[in-house]
């Protein structure tokens, strides 16, 4: 007869913390915490680093006087560089607002399938991956070379143009997807009531996924000011304030806030590193904002 | 009591137009996909700007053709594509003084910090999406660790540029025992004096984290409970459930995110351009001064003038085919691989 011994005495069931697979169990934990300080950590540094060293420049006089000319240290600010961003984030937003919306408006509500929408799709996506540096380049060519823009060449206007094609894909897709949200019974409500497709689209559907495409827009618009490089070769810079007279300022080169951190944070002159360091304190608070807000849209819209 | 009455003809009329104006809209954008191939391609191949495709401008390209320009005529300007052809792809020199001029260093810059970023990004991020979708933390904490990690993709490349160069010393004071201890190594084997590649690869490393990292999470958490059960259920340990169930369950996401990523490393232009030190020189070392066709386009353009222009479009050329490719190989793979469950 043999002896059935119990299995608990012997070796199983029990929690062996020296088997290799337990510590091979630990071992990975570690090493995902692990990765994932060092992920978090560079965020840290960073957004303290800014904070600490562009909220001491950041004084009264940086929102109302110009930059110091090279070698001064008088006057600290950068107002013009501060106007700029707004008016070339502006005309992008002024462009790739109807734009987009109205592209996504196609491909959720009118084309949904079909060769036509599966080609708009793939032109966002295509779009979407084009490096920012081209989109400036293919403004140079198109509007800055040829001075299309009444004989103009480096303005405002080319820059926010630059920015709306590098904002125009985010929408395209944010439009799309907040429309495909919305539930089919508004729709069929709608028009069955005797609603046009234009009323049902702007007076139903479109409110209805408002929260969804303002999160994408307000995202995108805090994205487009920070960008530097479609500006480069666009907007240029300018230490002077915009030119009012020629086109409200939209005609002239225009300092931002971005292309002055590039600008001034590799010149060798103590102010000028200064102010980049306050420009990138403005554009990382207002990023900051900009997310803040879109988390507050979306649960406005949750609830 | 009922009435059948036909709409008005207004009514009709602002529908129809407000269908077309919706589909023009969404044809600028693919319109504008095919405006930024052509027009920088014809920088590429002609020198003189846009206008000249009008066939009464004097520059006109057409001038040899055109019957009724019997002016003399200067002959059409030909640009980079024409003068150095493939050729470009294996030139080293850039040089305008003898007006040439080759993108080896570019490209070889491009492909090397990318490589190296993606090589260091991908076992940290989808490291950290594993660790953000295990219940290692309280859920609350997660949530507020992948908002963090969100908001470093929202913050501007310049930003993280000026960063960069103000952390230089920290840099060179890790790479320097590098280059004594392994200085035999090609890739080491400059001492390390300045903005360099390596750093410029550390800096994409930063940037490159937080896609990975965002879609990784979001295709790990994607995966249904029951597979994660039923690894459990069988005896799986959590290493060997995440190992065997569920990175293969996602993996056609995590791959995409990694091409995605792959993508914006390739055109990425400002930290690269303010931490890579700006060189055309090549050198096999990771720690000498060097350049991508990014920073080399931001670098170079302003100054540029004539055949060094359309040279400069024709890199840009080549950037936009080598990320295009890669953005169709994501979706591509995303296809392939995404796993249905019924």
């Amino acid at each position: 007869m043999t002896t059935i011994q119990h299995p608990l005495t012997t070796s199983g069931l029990n929690y062996n913390p020296y088997a290799p697979r337990n510590v091979w169990n630990r071992a990975m934990n570690l090493l995902a915490a692990l990765f994932s300080i060092l992920v978090v950590l560079p965020l840290i540094t960073v957004i303290l680093y800014v904070l600490y060293k562009g909220g001491g420049a950041i004084t009264p006089a940086i929102f109302t006087e110009l930059p110091p000319a090279p070698g001064l240290s008088e006057p600290m600010g950068m107002g013009n560089a501060i106007i700029g961003t707004a008016m070339v984030t502006g005309v992008a937003a002024l462009v790739a607002i109807p734009v987009g919306v109205g592209g996504g408006i196609y491909l959720a509500e009118v084309a949904k399938k079909g060769w036509f929408a599966q080609f708009i799709r793939f032109g966002v996506n295509v779009l979407a991956g084009v490096p920012s540096i081209i989109c400036g380049l293919f403004i140079y060519a198109l509007v800055v070379n040829t001075r299309i823009l009444w004989g103009e060449s480096f303005s405002a206007m080319a820059g926010g143009l630059a920015l709306a094609v590098l904002m125009l894909p985010t929408i395209v897709k944010t439009t799309d997807e907040g429309l495909k949200l919305v539930s089919q019974e508004l729709r069929i409500g709608s028009l069955g009531i005797g609603a046009s497709r234009f009323v049902t689209i702007t007076r139903v559907v479109l409110p209805a996924a408002i929260s969804p495409i303002a999160t994408g827009v307000v995202l995108g618009i805090a994205r487009a000011a920070g960008e530097t490089a479609p500006l480069i070769f666009t907007a240029l810079f300018s230490p002077f304030w915009p030119d009012w007279s020629s086109g409200l300022g939209l005609l002239a080169p225009t300092a931002t806030m971005s292309v002055q951190i590039y600008n001034f944070g590799i010149m060798p002159f103590a102010p000028q590193v200064q102010l980049a360091w306050a420009a990138s304190f403005i554009l990382v608070v207002m990023i900051l904002m900009a997310n803040l807000l879109s988390r507050w849209l979306a649960r406005l819209s949750a609830s | 009591m009922f009435t059948h009455k036909k709409r008005p003809w207004a009514e009709k009329l602002v529908d129809r137009a407000f269908i077309r104006m919706t589909a023009i809209l969404a044809s600028v954008v693919s319109l504008t996909v095919f405006g930024i191939f052509f027009t920088v391609g014809f920088q590429a191949v002609f020198q003189g700007d846009l206008s000249s495709l009008l066939p009464w401008n004097p520059d006109s390209i057409w001038q040899g053709i055109a019957p009724w320009n019997d002016e003399e005529t200067f002959g059409v300007r030909w640009g980079a594509i024409p003068h150095f052809g493939l050729g470009f792809l294996a030139n080293s020199s850039w040089n305008p003084v003898r007006s040439d001029y080759g993108a080896l260093t570019p490209i070889y810059g491009t492909l090397m910090t990318s490589a190296l970023a993606l090589l260091l990004a991908v076992p940290l991020g989808v490291g950290t999406a594993i660790f953000l979708t295990e219940d290692f933390l309280p859920q609350k904490l997660r949530t507020t660790i992948g908002f963090m990690v969100e908001l470093l993709a929202a913050i501007p490349s310049v930003v993280l540029g000026l960063w960069a160069m103000a952390m230089l010393n920290g840099f060179l004071t890790v790479f320097t025992p590098l280059h004594t201890h392994l200085g035999w190594l090609p890739f080491f084997g400059t001492e390390p004096g300045g903005p360099n590649l390596a750093m410029a690869s550390l800096i994409l490393v930063v940037m490159l984290l937080p896609i990975i990292t965002a879609v990784s999470r979001d295709s790990l958490n994607q995966v249904p409970i029951e597979l994660r059960q039923g690894a459990y259920a069988i005896g799986a340990t959590r290493w060997t459930s995440i190992f065997q169930v569920l990175i293969p369950a996602a993996i056609s996401g995590i791959v995409g995110g990694t091409m995605l990523a792959l993508g914006r490393a390739l055109g990425e232009t400002m930290a690269v351009t303010m931490i890579i030190g700006n060189s055309t020189n090549l050198s096999a070392s990771w720690f000498s001064p060097s350049s991508t066709i990014a920073s080399l386009l931001a670098n170079q353009f302003g100054e540029a003038d004539d055949i060094q222009v359309s040279a400069l479009y024709y890199a840009a050329l080549l950037l936009m085919i080598l990320t295009f490719l890669v953005n169709i190989c994501a979706q591509v793979i995303v296809k392939r691989l995404a796993l249905k469950y019924d």
